[in-house]
């Protein structure tokens, strides 16, 4: 065992190596870095960068059929390449503690909360049954979760992502690690609960002297929390250093690329006024809440409540409101793909609320689509063509080789061209999403409704797919109403937008009214909590 | 997270999974026409003889050539389980597709009637079956059919169920398509994967079941041989004429293997995710 006598490094990584077993391809080729105590690092990079290889690879947690081919991990001077399995089982969860991705799945569903903070406690201390309990309360406050003493009797399933997130942190927190790593811990959240759980972890991690390594594509959040950054591409390190200095001034390409990829504000082009495509008035969505008792009335939520809104031909509007606000229920209402609980839908001045038979397939001809996971959007059965091409299929009037040379024209438009023959898994994240704006596109709809179309995509990507985005709008001229939570994105791309909180609007106007003179508190504190260089 | 990329064996499921259920489905095929003895011609002298040059695996309680029977047993045999395993699946997946694509009302009465199906034993399913259509080849198929098919009800519903909420469906609905193109092009081909590792096993226990249902005399009538009944009739003679249950349990075997192989190979076959481009 090598012991390196710097008490003050808590991490140092040496020449690092990562490959996998099978294909022999270098995961992360030589990374190397050292964290101090109390300090905050930040990797960034986009999907296939190892970033999450990296951090995985302190702790042995890698996945089966990838190994550490080279170099060595140093914590607090002891290398851990070396370390044997026990030893590593005594440093997880005590000396380094780890927050994932996905609050959804990281807190077994089974278990009590109680019972799961506790346990890490159990392992790592010798404390008795009623400090854990007192422990565990007082970290969960230092969390600010509203009744400790419940949350430590219920299931995980009983909160929300955000409250996840931070019972998971206080966890982790309460084994007062050395060394916290946290993989993308914000990713799934909207943007205010993000700014809540990062704010806790900085100031938790402050107070108890915890180095941070924090794994993230998002370089807002390393412009405002990071000390120092390291910025990963292929495996390899293409530039580090002090995290303000690298964003102010970038020197490898590659970071100025995911600088560059930054959403920002294009100058507002005047727009003549256009008759609206899609109305709504005083629309509403109820989902039924399960009865409490067996004898009791079915209640129900008002996920839209009384929502009034025009999109006008080739505009966009953006909806932009927290997780629960109710913009995914009006997309979905908007298209007549969940029932509407009252209120009218005009399309064209028609109303098309309780259309059936074929005023309801016309309207759907004419409608179209575009989902947030590229990965499940694409039925891996069928290969790009047929997807693209299966639109075509309601359009009676069209010949089968006009239909084709449609599907070849619009696999052009979106940067795809030649892709007929191959299926949805060979695709990366960005192309599926291509595919799926060209499914949406191809029947040249007049009125598109994009669902956080580009969340779950890299900094890049997303640049790419917003430019494609407004580029095909101009061309083909359809209204557009752009679901997000991503602030940024929506200065981008939006003409208007309307911001909601809990089922209505609480405020809408164009896009600089909002950004730059908001009314309302819920937007004002949105935009406060946007990250940004 | 990084895919870790499957690499493709030279398939030895597909290689031993053919050649035995192509050997004995050759087999089969040559009994359809040619057997070398009549496996129904009785000579009671030659009764019980162990394997000799003349009959290669002896012969029966009757003096019938188990060589033979055997021949012809496979064409039955196979035949019955293929389709009471068609039977099973096309009864099975329609049910299930509709049940799941549609839940609400339709799944709960179809679920319903399934489960009570589900309770029943399969073989005490197909006896009771078996009791109103008939001993004879066919009763056997639509018997066996009707007792797999809630398995496969289950099986496709469960899968339908997790296959509806995927975007595409939703995408499917926006294109326009109707709830019936919808099931039969996007929600049907996501399902065979584990509609074709379950209908191997299930031709397995189809092979199994109609050999217990032939013991209890409601099989495939006497004296057509099948693997089940030659089994069932060897079980007398089990210490002094071991090879009369050896033979038709051996192909049992060696199908049931052959099969299930050929299962697996298609269950990653079918699979475009585990295919390279």
């Amino acid at each position: 065992m090598t012991i390196l006598n710097t008490p003050d490094i808590v991490l140092k990584l040496d020449n690092l190596c990562i490959a996998s077993t099978s294909s022999g391809a270098l995961l992360v080729d030589g990374l190397s870095f050292s964290l101090d105590e109390g300090k905050f690092l930040a990797i960034v990079g986009e999907s296939g960068s190892g970033k999450t290889m990296a951090a995985r690879s302190i702790l042995r947690l890698l996945p089966t059929g990838v190994t550490v081919t080279g170099g060595n991990i140093y914590l607090a001077g002891e290398s851990l390449v070396a370390a044997s399995g026990r030893r590593l089982q005594a440093l997880r969860g005590g000396t380094v503690g780890m927050v994932f991705q996905e609050p959804m799945v990281s807190l077994n569903p089974a278990i009590k909360v109680g019972q799961q903070m506790a346990e890490g406690l159990r392992l790592h201390t010798t404390l008795s049954a009623t400090e854990i309990e007192a422990r565990s309360i007082a970290m969960l406050q230092s969390v600010q979760i509203a009744d400790p003493v419940r949350c430590l009797a219920s299931y995980p399933h009983e909160f929300s992502g955000g409250m996840r997130q931070r019972i998971m942190l206080a966890s982790v927190m309460m084994l007062k690690p050395r060394l916290l790593i946290a993989d993308e811990p914000t990713t799934a959240l909207d943007t205010l609960t993000q700014l809540e759980v990062l704010e806790l972890m900085v100031a938790l991690a402050k107070q108890q002297g915890t180095a941070v390594l924090l794994i993230t594509h998002n370089l807002g959040l390393v412009a405002k929390y990071a000390d120092n950054a390291i910025v990963m591409c292929k495996g390899k390190v293409v530039e580090s250093g002090e995290a303000r200095q690298i964003l102010a001034n970038p020197q490898d390409p590659y970071t100025k690329q995911l600088i560059e990829a930054l959403p920002r504000r294009l100058p507002t082009v005047a727009k003549a006024p256009t008759p609206p495509v899609v109305e709504v008035r005083q629309l509403r969505v109820n989902y039924a809440v399960r009865r409490t008792s067996w004898f009791g009335k079915t209640s129900t939520h008002c996920a839209v409540d009384g929502v009034d809104l025009a999109v006008h031909q080739g505009e966009t509007i953006a909806v932009v409101g927290g997780s629960g606000c109710g913009k995914t229920s009006l997309g979905r209402a908007l298209l007549r793909l969940i029932p509407n609980g009252g209120g009218q839908i005009l399309y064209q001045g028609q109303p098309i609320e309780d259309a059936t038979g074929s005023a309801l397939h016309e309207f759907r001809l004419a409608c179209q689509l575009v989902f947030q996971d590229p990965y499940s959007s694409l039925n891996p059965r069928m290969r790009i063509g047929e997807i693209i091409y299966e639109p075509l299929l309601h359009l009676p009037m069209m010949s089968a080789s006009a239909r084709q040379q449609r599907v070849t024209e619009v696999l052009g438009e979106v940067g795809l061209p030649g892709f007929e023959r191959r299926f949805g898994h060979e695709l990366s994240g960005g192309q599926r999403q291509r595919v799926a704006i060209a499914r949406a596109i191809v029947r040249r709809p007049a009125f598109v409704v994009a669902d956080e179309p580009v969340s779950a995509l890299d900094m890049t990507i997303q640049a790419q797919i917003l430019r494609l985005f407004a580029e095909l709008q101009r061309t083909h001229g359809f209204a557009c109403l752009f679901i997000s939570h991503d602030l940024a994105a929506v200065e981008q791309i939006a003409d208007r937008v309307i911001v909601m909180q809990s089922g209505k609007i609480v405020e809408q106007g164009s896009r600089d009214d909002i950004f730059d003179r908001p009314q309302h508190d819920y937007t004002k504190a949105l935009l406060a909590a946007r990250t940004s260089v | 997270m990084m895919a870790v990329k499957r690499r493709r064996l030279p398939s030895a499921n597909l290689l031993v999974g053919a050649t035995l259920v192509g050997g004995l489905a050759f087999i089969a095929l040559v009994a359809v026409f040619w057997t070398p003895y009549d496996p129904l011609q009785l000579s009671l002298r030659i009764k019980l003889q162990p394997p000799s040059a003349a009959h290669w695996l002896g012969t029966d309680e009757f003096g019938r050539d188990v060589v033979s029977r055997a021949m012809a047993g496979a064409a039955t045999s196979c035949w019955v389980a293929l389709l009471a395993v068609g039977f099973a699946v096309l009864a099975g997946t329609g049910v299930g597709v509709v049940a799941g694509y549609f839940r609400g009302w339709v799944d709960r009465i179809l679920m319903t009637f399934n489960d009570a199906l589900l309770a029943f034993p399969g073989i005490l399913l197909a006896l009771a079956i078996m009791v109103i259509v008939g001993a004879n080849k066919y009763g056997i198929i639509i018997a066996l059919g009707l007792a797999y098919a809630p398995m496969v009800v289950r099986v496709v519903r469960g899968t339908v169920l997790s296959i509806r909420e995927k975007e595409y469906i939703e995408a499917s609905r926006m294109i326009g398509n109707s709830e019936m193109r919808t099931m039969v092009r996007h929600v049907l081909p996501n399902c065979v994967a584990p509609l074709a590792v379950l209908a191997t096993s299930l031709f397995g226990w189809a092979l199994l079941s109609e050999s217990a249902l032939s013991f209890l005399g409601l099989g495939v009538p006497p004296p057509a041989p099948t693997w089940g009944n030659m089994l069932a009739g060897s079980r007398s003679y089990m210490q002094s004429a071991s090879w009369l249950g050896m033979v038709p349990g051996l192909c049992i075997a060696l199908m049931l293997l052959g099969v299930n192989l050929l299962g697996d190979y298609l269950r990653d076959r079918l699979d475009p995710r585990l295919n390279e481009a």
